[in-house]
C-alpha cells in the first residue's frame, strides 16, 4: 500500500485464493504483518516493542477472560474469589500471576516504545496520528491498569480507587460531587468495585480496536527507522515477513524469558505486601504507592506541595500530572526540527540522555518512594526539569540547533563509509 | 501558536514546583530535614533466617510444617483465624486422608442443629475452613483490649519478607528499658513517650514497636512435638513461620517446579529464533566485494 | 503469523547443502513455537475442570429414623438431590414382581439396595434422561404409572425400585455410594 514496490498478495493454495475472493482477510495480514509491507532494513531492537505490546495485549485478555470465570466482583467476596483462584482453581496461581506479571511486562515494552519514540523523533510529519492514537493508548492502558488493581479488593486496591478518584475532588466546584459519581457511593464499594470491573473488561477491546487504528495510520506512511531518513527506493527496504517477524520472534522470546522468570520466581516482587490484606476502609495502610508504572506520575502529583497565589496545591498537582501526559499530544508541534532521529541531534541528544532519561528516572524512584525528604525536592527537580524538557527546552532546541549530517539514504546508512560493501544479494527476496 | 503557548504552559508548572521546592527548602533550612521518630531509631527489619522453601528450587520440608501446624494449632489458634485454608488442604502437610479427617474431627466447626435450626458447634470435616475463635469483630476487640488479632492465612505474603517477620516478630520481644539500639540508646532514654502502655508489649520488629499480642511463645517446650523434636521457643517460631509460608502460598512448590521447563524450553526456542533470525537476515546483510 | 513463505526465496537462491540447513533452524523455530503455543493451552483448558474445592471429598450424613415406610425424604448431596425412600412391603413386593430381564436397565430391588435393608432405597433424585429433577419423593406428588417416581420434563416413569420403566430416560435412576453408619444414619459419598 505505501510503496510502490510492495509485494502483492498472490495466493498459492486454491483454499486460500478461494477465501481471498469472498474475504479478502488473508490479504490484509499479508499487507499489515506479511510481505506484502516494505519496512526499512535498518531498523533496531528498540523496534521491536511495537509487536512485543501487542503479544502483550493479547496475553492480558486471554489470562483476563480466563480470570473473570472464576472472579466474583463483589466486595463481600472478591478478596476470597482471588484466593479461591490462587489455591483450588486449576492453574489459578499460574494464571493470576501471569496476568498481575503481565501488565508489568505491558507498560514495561510500552515505556521502550514510546521513549523509541522520543529519542528517534517518531512523533513528527507524516507520523502525527500514529503518536496522537498512541498517546490514546497509552491513556486507556492506565485506565484499564488502575481498574484491575482495584479488583482483588486487598487494602491497596481500595486506597488506590479512593486517593485516585479523590483527584477529581480537585476540579473547582463540580470535583466533590464528581467523586462522588464516579465511585457511586462515599467511599469505594460495591458500587465502585462493579464499574470498574465492566469497565476493566471492556477497555482492553476498545484498546485493540484502537491499537488497529495505530497500525493503520503507520501503514499509510510506513515505519520511522533510525537514520529518520524517509525511505527513497526498493533497496531501502525489506519485507516485513521474513525479515522482521524473524526479528520479532527472537524478541519475544528474549522478553518471555524474564517475564517467565518473574511469574514463576518472583510473582509478588512488583506488587505490595498490602494487597494480601482484605480492603479495610477504617485504616490505611502506612505507606500506600501504586503500582511501579504510575509512578513518575505519582510523583509529579506529590511534588506540588505549596498553594501558588489562588491555586491550592492539591489542584496544581492534579494539573500537572494529566498535563504531563497531556503534553506529549503536542509534541509534533513543539519540536519543529526537520531532522528526526536524535543520532544526527548533537544538543537534543545531550537534553534527551542527561536531562530527560535522569529526571524519568529520579521521578520513578520518588514516586515509589514514601512522602518525605529528600525524595520530595528530588521530585520537584526533577518535575521542573520535565516540563522544561518538553514544553520549553525542545521547541527552543529544534529551532536553534545544527544538526549533523544526515546519510542520502537508509541504503548508504546501512552500508556505511566502507566504500567496498555491498548489500546482500538477496535485496527484493521473492516471496 | 502552539509552542508559544506551550513555552508559557511549561514556565508556569516550572515556576509552581520550584515555588513548592523553595517553599521546602526553606522549611528544611529553618526546621531540619525530617524528625527523628521511635520507629526510625528503634524499628528493625526482619532478622535473617532461612528456609527451605527459600530460592528457586526451594521445596516445603513437611515435618516442618506439620510441626508448625501443632504450634498454630497449640498456640496461635486460641485468638488468630486461619479463614481460607481448609482440613482438607492439610494432606499437603503429608497426612494421610484417614489422618486429615481425624485431625478435622478434633476441631468443633460453626453448625446447624437438623432439627431446631440453632446455630451449634459440630466436629470438622476435611471440606470445613479453620473455625475462627471470635465469632465476629466485636467479640474479637472486646477480648483483646481493642485489637482485633488479624488472620494469619496470608500473613506470611501481607508482610515484607513475610515468613521472616513473623519468625523474627514471636522471638523479638525484648524488655524496653534494657534494649539497645545500634546507636546504643534506649526507649526509655530517647523516647520516653513511646514506651509500652497498659496491654502493650515492646517488639522492635512490629513497624510502630508496640503490639497488644503478649509474647506467644514464652518457654522451651511449649509445645510437645510429635516428631521429638526439641521445642525450643527458636524451633517453634521458625516453624509456625514456615506453616504460614505454606498457608499463604501453597502452590509455591508447584509454581517453582513449573517454573524450570517453562524457563528451560523458552532458552531453547529463543535459541532456535535467533538462529533463524540470523540466517533469514544473511541475505540482505551487506557484504564487502572482495 | 509464521507462513512457509520464508522458506521459499532462500530455496530458490541457496546452493543445496544451504538450503537444508536453513530449512531445519527455520523448521525448527516455527515447531517450537507451535509446541509452546500448544502447551500453554494445557493451563487454559483445564482451569475450567472443576476446582479442587468442587472436587474435595463430600459426604452427606442423614438420619432415616423419621421416614415412616411409604414416605421419602429429600437430601443434597454434591449440589444434587438425593432420594431416601422407606418402602412399604407392597412396593418391595411389586418390585420383586417384576422379571429383571424384561428391564432396559435390568437390576433387581436388592441389587439396588444394602443387603438386609432391601426397603431402604437411596438414589439420585436426578433425572437420567436429561438431569430434571423427577416428582415422586413428596406427599402427593405424581408418582407415575409404577408408583415410584416421575420425570415431569420429558415423562420418564421410574418403579418403586427407583428402575425406568416407560419413557426416554436410558437407565435407571442412579445410587449413590453410601453406607449405613449406625442402624438409623446414612452416610452418603
Amino acid at each position: 500500500m505505501s510503496f510502490p514496490w510492495a509485494k502483492h498478495y498472490e495466493p498459492k493454495a486454491p483454499v486460500m485464493r478461494w477465501i481471498d475472493e469472498k474475504l479478502p482477510l488473508p490479504r490484509l495480514v499479508y499487507n499489515a504483518v506479511g510481505a506484502g509491507y516494505p519496512v526499512p532494513r535498518n531498523l533496531n531492537y528498540m523496534w521491536n516493542f511495537g509487536v512485543l505490546a501487542g503479544f502483550a495485549l493479547v496475553l492480558q485478555i486471554v489470562t483476563g477472560v480466563i480470570l473473570a470465570m472464576h472472579y466474583a466482583p463483589n466486595a463481600t467476596v472478591a478478596f476470597d474469589s482471588v484466593e479461591h483462584i490462587m489455591r483450588d482453581v486449576n492453574w489459578g496461581w499460574m494464571l493470576r500471576y501471569a496476568h498481575a506479571n503481565g501488565a508489568s511486562f505491558f507498560f514495561v515494552v510500552i515505556y521502550l516504545h514510546i521513549f523509541r519514540g522520543f529519542f528517534y523523533s517518531s512523533y513528527k510529519a507524516p507520523r502525527e496520528m500514529v503518536w496522537l492514537l498512541g498517546v490514546v493508548l497509552f491513556l486507556l492502558l492506565m485506565a484499564t491498569a488502575f481498574m484491575g488493581y482495584v479488583l482483588p479488593w486487598g487494602q491497596m486496591s481500595f486506597w488506590g480507587a479512593k486517593v485516585i478518584t479523590g483527584l477529581f475532588s480537585a476540579i473547582p466546584l463540580i470535583g466533590e460531587p464528581l467523586q462522588i459519581w464516579l465511585l457511586g457511593g462515599y467511599a469505594p464499594d460495591n458500587a465502585a468495585l462493579n464499574r470498574f470491573f465492566s469497565l476493566h473488561f471492556l477497555l482492553p477491546f476498545v484498546i485493540a480496536g484502537v491499537v488497529i487504528l495505530h497500525i493503520w495510520a503507520l501503514h499509510i506512511p510506513g515505519s520511522s527507522n533510525p537514520t529518520g531518513v524517509e525511505v527513497k527506493s526498493e533497496s531501502d527496504t525489506v519485507p516485513f515477513h521474513p525479515y522482521y517477524t524473524a526479528k520479532d520472534g527472537f524478541g519475544l522470546g528474549v522478553f518471555l524469558i524474564i517475564y517467565a522468570a518473574l511469574t514463576f520466581f518472583q510473582p509478588n516482587a512488583l506488587g505490595h505486601p498490602d494487597n494480601y490484606i482484605p480492603a479495610n476502609p477504617l485504616s490505611t495502610p502506612a505507606h500506600i504507592v501504586p503500582e511501579w508504572y504510575f509512578w513518575p506520575f505519582y510523583a509529579i502529583l506529590r511534588a506540588f506541595t505549596a498553594d501558588l497565589f489562588f491555586l491550592p496545591a492539591k489542584l496544581l498537582g492534579v494539573l500537572a500530572m494529566f498535563a504531563a501526559i497531556l503534553v506529549w499530544f503536542f509534541l509534533p508541534w513543539l519540536d519543529k526540527s526537520p531532522v528526526r532521529s536524535g543520532h544526527y541531534r548533537p544538543l537534543f541528544r545531550k537534553f534527551f540522555w542527561f536531562g530527560l532519561i535522569p529526571a524519568m528516572a529520579v521521578l520513578f524512584w520518588c514516586g515509589g518512594a514514601p512522602a518525605e525528604e529528600p525524595y520530595v525536592m528530588l521530585s520537584q527537580i526533577a518535575t521542573a526539569y520535565y516540563f522544561l524538557h518538553f514544553l520549553v527546552i525542545l521547541p527552543i532546541v529544534s529551532a536553534f540547533e545544527r544538526p549533523e549530517p544526515l546519510p542520502f539514504s537508509i541504503t548508504e546508512a546501512v552500508l556505511g563509509s566502507d566504500k567496498k560493501a555491498v548489500l546482500g544479494e538477496n535485496t527484493t527476496p521473492a516471496t | 501558536m502552539v509552542r508559544l503557548i506551550g513555552i508559557l504552559t511549561g514556565l508556569f508548572f516550572t515556576v509552581a514546583v520550584l515555588w513548592a521546592f523553595a517553599t521546602g527548602a526553606y522549611t528544611a533550612a529553618t526546621e531540619g530535614l525530617g524528625e527523628k521518630t521511635a520507629e526510625s531509631e528503634f524499628h528493625e527489619h526482619p532478622r535473617e533466617v532461612a528456609f527451605t522453601h527459600d530460592g528457586a528450587f526451594g521445596h516445603f520440608d513437611r515435618q516442618q510444617l506439620q510441626r508448625g501446624y501443632q504450634v498454630y494449632k497449640e498456640v496461635c489458634s486460641a485468638c488468630h483465624s486461619l479463614r481460607l485454608v481448609a482440613f482438607r488442604n492439610l494432606s499437603d502437610l503429608g497426612y494421610t486422608e484417614a489422618e486429615v479427617k481425624a485431625e478435622a474431627a478434633s476441631w468443633q466447626v460453626p453448625g446447624i442443629d437438623p432439627n431446631t435450626g440453632e446455630a451449634t458447634t459440630r466436629p470438622g470435616t476435611a471440606t470445613d475452613y479453620f473455625p475462627k475463635p471470635f465469632a465476629n469483630d466485636v467479640a474479637a476487640a472486646a477480648a483483646n483490649g481493642n485489637a482485633i488479632p488479624p488472620d494469619l492465612s496470608l500473613m506470611a505474603k501481607a508482610r515484607h519478607d513475610g515468613p521472616a517477620y513473623i519468625y523474627s516478630l514471636l522471638v523479638g520481644y525484648t524488655d524496653p528499658a534494657t534494649h539497645k539500639n545500634e546507636a546504643g540508646q534506649t526507649l526509655a532514654q530517647t523516647f520516653p513517650d513511646s514506651m509500652p502502655g497498659a496491654g502493650l508489649y515492646f517488639n522492635p520488629y512490629f513497624p510502630n514497636l508496640n503490639l497488644a499480642m503478649a509474647p506467644p511463645l514464652t518457654s522451651d517446650g511449649q509445645v510437645t512435638y510429635a516428631d521429638g523434636t526439641e521445642a525450643s521457643i527458636d524451633q517453634m517460631a521458625k516453624d509456625v513461620s514456615a506453616f504460614l509460608a505454606w498457608s499463604a502460598e501453597p502452590t509455591l512448590e508447584k509454581r517453582k517446579q513449573t517454573g524450570w521447563p517453562v524457563i528451560g524450553f523458552l532458552l531453547f526456542a529463543t535459541i532456535l529464533a535467533f538462529l533463524a533470525k540470523k540466517q533469514i537476515w544473511a541475505a540482505v546483510t551487506p557484504k564487502r566485494k572482495d | 503469523m509464521a507462513t512457509s513463505t520464508g522458506t521459499a526465496d532462500t530455496e530458490t537462491l541457496a546452493t543445496q547443502d544451504g538450503v537444508r540447513r536453513r530449512d531445519f533452524i527455520n523448521i525448527a523455530a516455527v515447531s517450537a513455537a507451535g509446541v509452546g503455543g500448544l502447551a500453554t493451552l494445557v493451563p487454559l483448558i483445564s482451569q475450567m475442570a472443576p476446582s479442587k474445592d468442587v472436587l474435595a471429598e463430600s459426604t452427606t450424613e442423614l438420619d432415616i429414623s423419621a421416614i415412616e415406610p411409604g414416605q421419602a425424604v429429600k437430601a443434597v448431596f454434591r449440589k444434587q438431590p438425593v432420594f431416601v425412600r422407606n418402602l412399604t412391603p407392597q412396593e418391595i413386593a411389586a418390585a420383586d414382581a417384576v422379571p429383571v430381564s424384561s428391564l432396559r436397565d435390568p437390576q433387581s430391588l436388592e441389587e439396588r439396595t444394602k443387603e438386609g435393608r432391601s426397603n431402604i432405597l437411596v438414589t439420585m433424585g436426578v433425572c437420567t434422561h436429561l438431569g430434571c429433577v423427577p416428582l415422586g419423593a413428596a406427599e402427593g406428588e405424581n408418582k407415575g404409572e409404577f408408583g415410584g417416581y416421575f420425570c415431569p420434563c420429558h415423562g420418564s416413569h421410574y418403579d418403586t425400585a427407583g428402575r425406568i420403566r416407560k419413557g426416554p430416560a436410558p437407565t435407571n435412576l442412579l445410587v449413590p455410594e453410601y453406607e449405613f453408619t449406625s442402624d438409623t444414619t446414612i452416610l452418603i459419598g
